[in-house]
């Protein structure tokens, strides 16, 4: 066991290096490349189901191994990873999710040129989150968490050719970069507060009461600022612009990082550091988690009420996402961890099924995306209704068989618990109801009724891409055998609990008000939306039933609430005012000093050049034509007339007489 | 009238002036020459003047100069000429204001 | 001595030198050239050195003398006047002749009277030659020799 946790590294490490083994490649071996990659998976799936069995056997499970990375001065930085509950059930998931989404690429990805690419990506994509959730250091979190956010950029951007995807991958970048400046400097606030970034370090670490105690009152600034962090990656109002147009990636990619992993990541870290959140907790309320609660629910209404006005049928599933992540955040902000990380996992499969479900559809309409122009494909691609239907009712929260309708209950539950405020829990209903009413929506223009324009021709998806379809619905089934009521086993492991089976546990308030909302809901969206797609009264074939109702509304839901806009108008003119700024002082002000001093250095340059040409050669031309006018001067004495030469004989002959005659 | 070796040295003298103004003053090399012979002869008399007025024991040294000197005059006289002949056969000038290759 | 005989000889050497000195046509000058030389073999003999005088007569006007002739003979050209005088020569040569002069005038020593001499035979001459001299006299024989042959070797005219 100690072997397990002293190398637990290998887990993501495996991952990364087959990326980069991948990249080495030539781009004609797609079958290595893919094979590399799933093995890997394979690899790190085994690990991790290696590593999660131990976690069962003793509650509350914690296995650490700290190291020192390096030491400055006095002080020294450690790192480290950790091996618990939360740890285990994630990379579970990652890796079955990840394996079963790589399956599923090499069907959908074949006629791509760039295939060996686009396992690297993926590859290396699933090493850093892997690397994300074992990190026992929030340094290492950190660091992971880029690397994460990297991956994103490449695989959202893939498609390089288009410019829509490049613009779509930079705007992801540089909205998650600003909720990872707050979670920075919420990092550098606890390094100052706590002199450690470890979460447990034997009592030393900041999630450890002697941390906690040396935080004191700043926790919940350091908790807020990791939120940013969070809320960035997790797609919160009101940093969730990126994720809609993250569709531009390859579906794929949409699935596993858009739904089931790395927007689950902001929802992981908030639970990963909730001490924080719920140090000084009275009744278990603070200001961070308030603060956590009501960007939830705003998130989660927001969302939905814009799913149910989009077209395009990834937009719709983004901005679900979108809206589940809120009802995460929202569950740990009431204290139901376990319930928003159960709500995580299973959330993690039915939305990865539900993306690829959608994949398969777009590759059987031969790309078409728009669900107005689908429609009829129940009998052409029986396969992908059915595992969509099954994605489709644990989204909308049926309970009992469904996954996602278990862990939909026990957050409206905990949401009803709430001390501080029973408007979430309204909120939250009305959620529940919206997500059935969008889904139905969505099934109902794409699978029933006529077939339109795309649907046409299409044709089921080959078996390499339905199988791992037909794994995750299986899963998102069985998945709910652990999360109900009456055997909550999940939820006693992660909190470390003991529980125990109780069949009456079953039938409970909360399930009648479930099936009620869900009922609802898919009530109302085949009652809106069963004659969507062909043409009622006035009303033409492509106009949404809901447009025609009420247009005003529809407009501003289909516009995405003019967010975008907004932030254009705002944000960004803003950062572009302060470019041309910064442009106008580079090439006048700095530029110009750099000028200045090269003018100086002329300046000097052209001052010495003259001394040296006016003065020193000045000066050595008149020495040498001195000397030169004293040599023709000199050799003017030569005249070659030996009398003048006979002459000055004489007359230095009478001046040594002379000298001789009166000196002498 | 007494005659003092002063006198003897002033006709030297002159001698001697006349014979360097000759060798400065003419234009034809052989004036050089004749001015030379001059001079050389002005130095004769000198020492002969100055043997005549030395006091005893006297020694023929005086006389031995002057013989010597005599010698060697007619010799460099020679020589001299025959320089002169050579440059007028080279030149077809005796004018030595126009015998200045050693200019410079 | 002769105080009458040595001015008139004075005169007649500087008289002559001057015109050596200063006469345009060359043979003349050439000829007063001798005729100073006489001047300067009688000063010899008024000296008492009458050896030395008649040795000047020999080889000045004998040899010396008539080689200036001869060589004037040679390179005449047609040209019988010597042209163009040098004005300056005069002024050094005038000044030469005051340092001298002035220089004569210090010397208290050379105011002294001739004292009574001794004739000096050739025979003592011709020992003293021998004896005393004879190193000089053979260096000058090879002198003599020496610029015989240069002489010769200048003025002789390339064959062929």
């Amino acid at each position: 066991m100690s072997w397990l946790i002293t190398n637990l590294w290998l887990i993501p490490a495996i991952p990364l290096a087959i990326s980069l083994v991948i990249l080495s490649l030539a781009k004609s071996r797609r079958k290595s490349a893919a094979a590399l990659a799933i093995v890997g998976q394979v690899i790190a799936l085994a690990f991790a189901i290696f590593a999660f069995l131990p976690t069962l056997q003793t509650p509350g499970f914690r296995a650490v191994q700290n190291f020192t990375w390096f030491t400055f001065g006095e002080q020294a930085l450690r790192i480290g990873w950790v091996l618990d509950p939360l740890a285990a059930a994630m990379m579970m998931m990652i890796a079955l999710v990840g394996l079963c989404i790589f399956i599923f690429s090499v069907g959908y990805m074949a006629d791509d040129k760039n295939f060996t690419r686009f396992f690297a990506y993926l590859s290396f994509f699933c090493g850093a989150m892997l690397g994300v959730v074992i990190a026992n250091s929030l340094l290492l979190l950190f660091i992971f968490w880029e690397l994460v956010g990297l991956a994103s950029y490449l695989l959202i951007g893939f498609w390089i050719e288009r410019p829509s995807a490049a613009a779509a991958a930079k705007k992801a970048f540089i909205t998650t970069r600003i909720g990872d400046m707050g979670f920075f400097l919420g990092i550098l606030w606890l390094y100052h507060s706590s002199g450690t970034l470890l979460f447990y370090d034997e009592g030393k670490g900041c999630l450890e009461s002697a941390g906690l105690a040396m935080l004191g009152a700043s926790a919940t600034f350091v908790a807020l600022l990791i939120f940013c962090g969070a809320a960035g990656k997790s797609g919160q109002f009101p940093l969730h612009v990126w994720l809609p147009d993250a569709m531009e990636g390859p579906t794929p990619v949409s699935a596993l990082i858009h739904a089931a992993t790395m927007v689950a990541a902001g929802v992981f870290l908030v639970a990963r550091v909730y001490p924080l959140f719920s140090l000084g907790a009275i009744d278990g309320v603070t200001p961070s988690l308030t603060v956590v609660v009501w960007i939830g629910v705003t998130t989660a209404l927001m969302a939905a009420l814009i799913a149910i006005a989009q077209a395009d049928i990834k937009r719709i599933l983004a901005y679900s996402t979108v809206s589940q992540l809120g009802l995460m955040m929202v569950s740990l902000g009431v204290g139901g961890v376990a319930a928003g990380i159960m709500h995580l996992l299973a959330h993690g499969f039915f939305k990865a099924l539900l993306f690829l479900g959608a994949g398969s559809v777009i590759h059987g309409c031969h790309h078409e995306q728009d669900i107005r122009k689908m429609g009829g494909l129940r009998r052409l691609m029986p396969v992908t209704f059915l595992t969509y239907a099954v994605g489709m009712m644990a989204l909308s929260g049926v309970p009992l068989f469904f996954s996602g309708g278990s862990t939909k209950e026990e957050i409206l539950h905990a949401a009803a618990r709430w001390p501080a405020s029973r408007l979430p829990y309204y909120l939250l209903l009305m959620g529940v109801i919206l997500t059935a009413l969008y889904m139905t929506r969505q099934i109902i223009y794409v699978f029933f009724g006529n077939r339109r324009a795309g649907s046409l021709h299409a044709h089921e998806s080959p078996r390499v891409m339905t199988m791992p379809l037909i794994v995750l619905a299986l899963c998102a089934i069985f998945f709910s055998a652990v999360l109900t009521p009456a055997w909550s086993w999940l939820h006693g492991y992660l909190t470390g609990e003991r529980v125990h089976s109780e069949i009456s546990r079953l039938i409970q308030p909360m399930l009648f008000v479930s099936l009620a909302l869900v009922g609802a809901g898919v009530g109302l969206g085949v009652w809106m939306y069963r004659k969507a797609g062909m043409q009622d009264r006035d009303r033409a074939p492509e106009t949404d039933p809901l447009e025609y109702a009420q247009p005003a509304l529809f407009r501003f839901l289909e516009n995405r609430m003019w967010l975008d806009e907004f932030y254009d108008r705002t944000v960004i003119a803003f950062a572009t005012i302060c470019a041309r700024v910064s442009d106008w002082m580079d090439r006048n002000v700095w530029d110009g000093l750099v000028r200045g001093f090269g003018d100086v250095g002329e300046l000097f340059g052209i001052f010495t050049s003259n001394v040296d040409e006016r003065g020193i050669n000045a000066g050595v031309d008149e020495t040498t034509a001195g000397t030169r006018g004293l040599g023709r001067l000199m050799s003017a004495a030569h005249s070659g007339q030996i009398q003048t030469y006979l002459g000055v004989v004489a007359i230095g002959m009478l001046v040594l007489l002379l000298f001789y005659a009166w000196l002498a | 009238m007494t005659l003092t070796l002063q006198l003897f040295l002033i006709v030297s003298a002159a001698l001697f002036c006349i014979g360097l103004l000759a060798a400065l003053s003419r234009r034809h090399a052989i004036f050089i020459l004749i001015g030379i012979e001059m001079m050389l002869a002005a130095a004769n008399l000198n020492f002969i003047a100055f043997w005549r007025f030395s006091p005893e024991p006297r020694q023929p040294a005086g006389v031995m100069i002057a013989i010597f000197a005599i010698a060697i005059a007619a010799a460099e006289a020679a020589v001299g000429l025959a320089l002169v002949i050579s440059v007028y056969r080279h030149y077809r000038t005796t004018n030595v204001d126009q015998l200045d290759q050693l200019k410079g | 001595m002769n105080g009458v005989a040595f001015i008139v000889i004075a005169i007649l050497t500087l008289a002559a030198a001057l015109a050596a000195a200063t006469l345009q046509k060359l043979m003349h000058a050439a000829l007063s050239f001798a005729v100073t030389f006489v001047g300067i073999a009688a000063f010899f003999f008024l000296l008492g050195a009458e050896f030395v005088g008649l040795v000047q007569v020999f080889v000045y006007i004998g040899a010396v003398a008539v080689l200036i002739v001869f060589t004037i003979l040679l390179t005449r050209r047609d040209v019988e006047k010597d042209r163009g005088f040098n004005w300056s020569g005069v002024v050094v040569a005038i000044a030469v002749f005051g340092g001298l002069i002035s220089a004569i005038f210090k010397t208290q020593s050379v105011s002294v009277a001739a004292p009574a001499i001794p004739a000096l035979t050739v025979k003592r001459i011709g020992e003293v030659l021998m004896t005393n001299y004879v190193w000089p006299l053979q260096c000058v024989g090879l002198l003599l020799t020496a610029a015989l042959i240069g002489a010769l070797i200048l003025v002789m005219e390339e064959k062929g």
